[in-house]
């Protein structure tokens, strides 16, 4: 098994070489650079300005050169300085994950928790009423659009009924504590996490319904279970390795989402840091982010795999 | 990843057996017609094409019947609600949303088909030729496959347009290059699987080309699978456009798209006063979506017997 | 060797017997038809005695054993009559009650041990899940239990093997573990459902050597289930053959080998090699019987070469004819059937 993982940690770097070509490559082709967004062209004397600037920056450098300090910098830990701010992108985006791992985090434990307990439900009583109405939330779940799912519930929850607030992780001007973060949670946490109870609740489902009527659940019931333990431990328990796939392959969707839902709820994380670095063009942060969001993603995939040999013993990994 | 094992194996092989089962009972007919009898027994999925074709024919139709220009402002009429002569209401600077939004859909219906369009040219080569081959060439497409499975999708979109400028054009590219992957897994899965099958060892120890193994053999054994992948792409196509477009990163106001008029509704002022400028894009995407999804469940149904019941 | 085992009383003494079957009827109901799996068998079993019920597939042998456990779904199966064990009708328990008895009173052992035990479960964790439930053994006790009964049924170095899971053992190794793991319990009465059908020729033997030194060893009784009446001869004491969810013939397992009554059990016997030394094997001619049709009269005369027009009209009752009993007209012409 360790072999296995540090294989697969050894693979993944020429596919995180490649894609830091990609992600570098994409930031250059930029129309404009941080320059362009720092100085405004009516300005006077903005052409030198602008060209002092570059020099600064190291922008006037051939690509290349460019992109090689920028992978030794990246491989020290060091992800450059932002364009417009001048701090350290590392520290920048450092700032805001607590905001988002609160958000993507507790969004997915709510909707694996709930997903899969609606998802055995809907199993257990296949065909009816219940089992019915599930599956046509399902279709509307995966059917709702993320920011309008959103703009709903702040709609309704927030603006009509007050009972939460529109926006932000903690009331302007105040310190975060507990409290009022969990309060400021609800609503982005559901929106971004609804979408994904529908999924697992469809794949757990299935999952479910596979082994249902397995020769070994008839084991289980002959030896005087109670129906709890048979559902845990020889129904459910054999559904998991699916499920799990399906929960390492939802992770990208999630990191997708996070962005949506933080412009939507103002959320100070790193997805309303990369629309605005897209939208100021800066390179470095932007770069610091898509990259980082490509190690979350291999990550995620080698932990599913890893998981899912400790849940079915049958995989063997070599 | 790796994949699940395949510890259904059997259930497959007796749902296989059943199909065919079933379609020597309607011998007389074509296996299209019966995948359409198949289809049009699925209630959901009948459901769903009925309101799908409704939404396509309103939007395609919109310039024959809708009594206002989309984006002619009207001061008068500045955020009033639904009416008799506005449906939908009328948005801040008095345009007629009923009329934006069957507009809007004109863009990201068109976004949607084209995305799918050429996912499918991209995906399906790629892959035939991967499932095909096998070996060096195989290894390689697959690299790049999961390469670009590794981003997520809307981080690596947003960078995309971010290069290419905002609008229709650079949303199709930015869509289409991220998710062509998915189909070529798809294909190649599918041909490996039937690479060493009889009829198709049969029909090279006859001595038949290629390309001729591939379009007549492979190929039509894929359709199933592949237009259900491509009709569940379409859907998330169209959800991705409208995310792209409400970030402000995709199709570009004036022009109304579903996504870009909900735009507005960030500031809470329209979000709390005028929700009508916002519910009924967000409504026509949903029921967009959920209906190609009602479909893409029928087509699963109809056309790949072997895969569940989701 | 079985051929000097004392007959064992049926229920002649005050001893109430461990299991009887009285008039059992199990239907299955559905919107188009209904089909009749047991159409009322009465059976009767002592402790510690050996039984084994022979029938074709669909003859109705495994619903018959499966709504003993109450693991009939309710509907659409519809299960009257009465499952007596030790004198308690089972059919009237609720569910809560009937649990305590699976596995703790009555347990079972399934046709195919590839897929009877859970492959991620190890086999610890499957083997003390009854023993913890029902007798309330600590982990420690339950482990060490399964560890003496793996030994018993021969499985080497039980004490390692308890953490492995099933797909780490062999065919023959998990049904031995299937087996001990169905005497966790001490159970009264042990179902054994085909438990060498899915297994090789050699591993079989084995399986049967390992039961039969179990049941002398334990004094459980056993409910022998299998198509196969070969497998019957070494194994148990009395043998019932059912045809179309009834018992056609019952009787001593000698008995019923030197002199069979019904032309069915003559015709499974005359198919069996060895028993028909020197002969050729015969199949019986025909299928079987579709549970959905009922017949008036006997259900084997489509397939019965001693048919005469009674067996077509008239249904023949099982009678008692001293040493067991049969269900046939012509019982008296069986030397015709070779």
């Amino acid at each position: 098994m360790w072999i296995y993982i540090v294989r697969r940690l050894l693979l993944s770097i020429p596919m995180l070489f490649v894609i830091s070509i990609i992600v570098f490559g994409l930031a250059n082709m930029m129309p404009g650079d941080a320059v362009t967004a720092m100085i405004s062209p009516e300005a006077p004397g903005s052409d030198e300005l602008s060209a002092i600037r570059r020099g600064q920056l190291g922008l006037d450098r051939p690509v290349i050169a460019q992109y090689s300090s920028w992978l030794g910098q990246v491989a020290q830990g060091n992800l450059g300085f932002s364009f417009i701010t001048g701090d350290s992108v590392t520290s920048t985006i450092g700032a805001r994950m607590s905001a988002t791992i609160i958000l993507m985090g507790t969004s997915l434990m709510f909707s694996i928790i709930v997903g899969v307990a609606l998802g055995v439900v809907s199993a257990l009583r296949q065909y009816s009423g219940t089992d019915y109405a599930l599956t046509l939330f399902g279709f509307i779940g995966l059917s709702i659009p993320l920011f309008f799912l959103g703009l709903v519930l702040v709609y309704l929850f927030a603006l009509r009924l007050d009972w939460f607030p529109t926006s932000g992780i903690s009331p302007a001007g105040q310190p975060r504590t507990i409290m009022s973060v969990l309060h400021h949670l609800v609503l982005p946490g559901i929106s971004l996490g609804l979408l994904r109870v529908a999924l697992f609740m469809r794949y757990t489902r299935a999952s479910v319904l596979e082994v249902l009527h397995a020769d070994w659940v008839s084991t289980a019931e002959s030896k005087g279970l109670k129906r709890r333990t048979v559902v845990a431990w020889h129904i459910v328990r054999n559904a998991l390795g699916p499920v799990l796939t399906v929960i390492g392959l939802a992770i990208p969707v999630l990191v997708s989402g996070a962005i949506v839902i933080e412009q939507v709820f103002q959320w100070p994380g790193i997805g309303l840091l990369f629309i605005n670095a897209v939208n100021q063009r800066d390179a470095p942060v932007l770069m610091g982010i898509v990259m980082l969001s490509a190690v979350v993603v291999i990550v995620a995939n080698l932990l599913t795999d890893i998981l899912y040999a400790w849940v079915d013993p049958r995989v063997r990994y070599d | 990843m790796t994949e699940p094992p395949l510890i259904d194996k059997a259930a497959g092989l007796d749902q296989m057996t059943h199909g065919d089962h079933a379609e020597t009972n309607y011998s007389s007919e074509s296996p299209g017609r019966l995948a359409l009898r198949r289809f049009w027994r699925h209630r959901l999925a009948r459901f769903g094409a009925i309101l799908l074709a409704t939404i396509v024919l309103a939007v395609l139709l919109s310039p024959i019947f809708i009594w206002h220009d989309p984006s002619t402002i009207n001061l008068n009429q500045r955020g009033t609600g639904p009416s008799l002569q506005h449906p939908f209401g009328t948005d801040r600077t008095g345009r007629d949303v009923f009329a934006r939004v069957l507009y809007g859909g004109r863009i990201s219906l068109f976004v949607g088909v084209v995305t799918m369009a050429l996912a499918a040219i991209v995906g399906i080569t790629v892959g035939a030729i991967s499932g095909f081959f096998g070996r060096w060439v195989d290894a390689t497409l697959m690299r790049v496959v999961d390469i670009v499975l590794t981003f997520p999708a809307l981080v690596i979109i947003i960078a995309l347009v971010a290069v290419l400028g905002p609008g229709v054009r650079s949303t199709i590219i930015a869509l289409s290059l991220l998710r062509w992957p998915q189909i070529a897994r798809i294909v190649r899965g599918e041909f490996l699987r039937l690479r060493e099958a009889d009829f198709v060892l049969a029909a090279e120890n006859a001595g038949a080309s290629p390309r001729v193994i591939i379009t007549r053999h492979l190929l039509p054994n894929v359709i199933g699978p592949v237009t259900v992948a491509l009709t569940l792409l379409m859907a998330d196509a169209i959800l991705l456009e409208a995310a792209l477009s409400f970030l402000g990163l995709g199709i570009q106001v004036p022009d109304p798209s579903w996504g870009n008029m909900l735009q507005d509704a960030q500031s809470i002022n329209v979000l709390e006063n005028l929700p009508w400028m916002w519910i009924f894009p967000g409504v026509f995407i949903m029921a967009t979506v959920l209906t190609i999804n009602f479909v893409g469940d029928g087509l699963r149904d109809a056309l790949d017997p072997r895969s569940g019941h989701g | 060797m079985m051929l000097s085992t004392p007959a064992v009383a049926m229920a002649e003494d005050q001893a109430v017997p461990l299991l009887q079957l009285k008039d059992l009827h199990i239907r299955f109901e559905s919107p188009e038809h209904t089909i009749h799996a047991v159409s009322g068998i009465s059976l009767s079993l002592d402790r510690g005695e050996s039984l084994a019920i022979v029938g074709e597939s669909g003859s109705g042998k495994t619903v018959a054993t499966q709504s003993i456990l109450g693991l009939l779904p309710q509907p659409p199966a519809v299960v009257q009559g009465e499952v007596l064990l030790d004198g308690t009708d089972l059919l009237l328990l609720d569910s809560e009650k009937l649990r305590k008895v699976r596995g703790s009173r009555i347990a079972v052992v399934f046709q195919d041990p590839m897929t009877s035990l859970n492959p991620v479960l190890d086999i610890a964790r499957q083997m003390t899940e009854a023993a913890r439930t029902h007798l309330g053994f600590s982990k420690r006790q339950a482990t060490n239990r399964a560890a003496d009964l793996l030994a018993r049924v021969g499985i080497p170095d039980p004490k390692r093997r308890l953490s492995d899971h099933p797909h780490q053992f062999s065919g023959g190794q998990r049904q031995r573990i299937c087996i001990a793991m169905a005497l966790m319990c001490d159970p009264e009465l042990l179902i054994a459902d085909e438990p060498t059908t899915a297994l090789d020729v050699t591993i079989q033997a084995q399986i049967m050597e390992l039961v039969t030194n179990l049941k002398t060893d334990l004094d459980v009784a056993i409910m022998w289930i299998t198509h196969d009446l070969g497998v019957a001869a070494n194994l148990v004491e009395r043998i019932s053959v059912m045809y179309g969810g009834r018992i056609v013939e019952s009787g001593k397992t000698s008995q019923v080998f030197s002199r069979p009554q019904h032309p069915y059990t003559a015709g499974l016997l005359a198919s069996l090699p060895g028993v028909s030394r020197g002969r050729r094997l015969k199949a019986i001619p025909g299928h079987p019987l579709d549970a959905r049709v009922v017949l008036d009269g006997c259900d084997f005369e489509p397939r019965c070469s001693l048919r005469t027009s009674k067996c077509i009209y008239e249904r023949p009752e099982l009678e008692s004819t001293g040493d067991g009993a049969v269900a046939c007209f012509e019982s008296a012409r069986i030397e015709e059937v070779t």
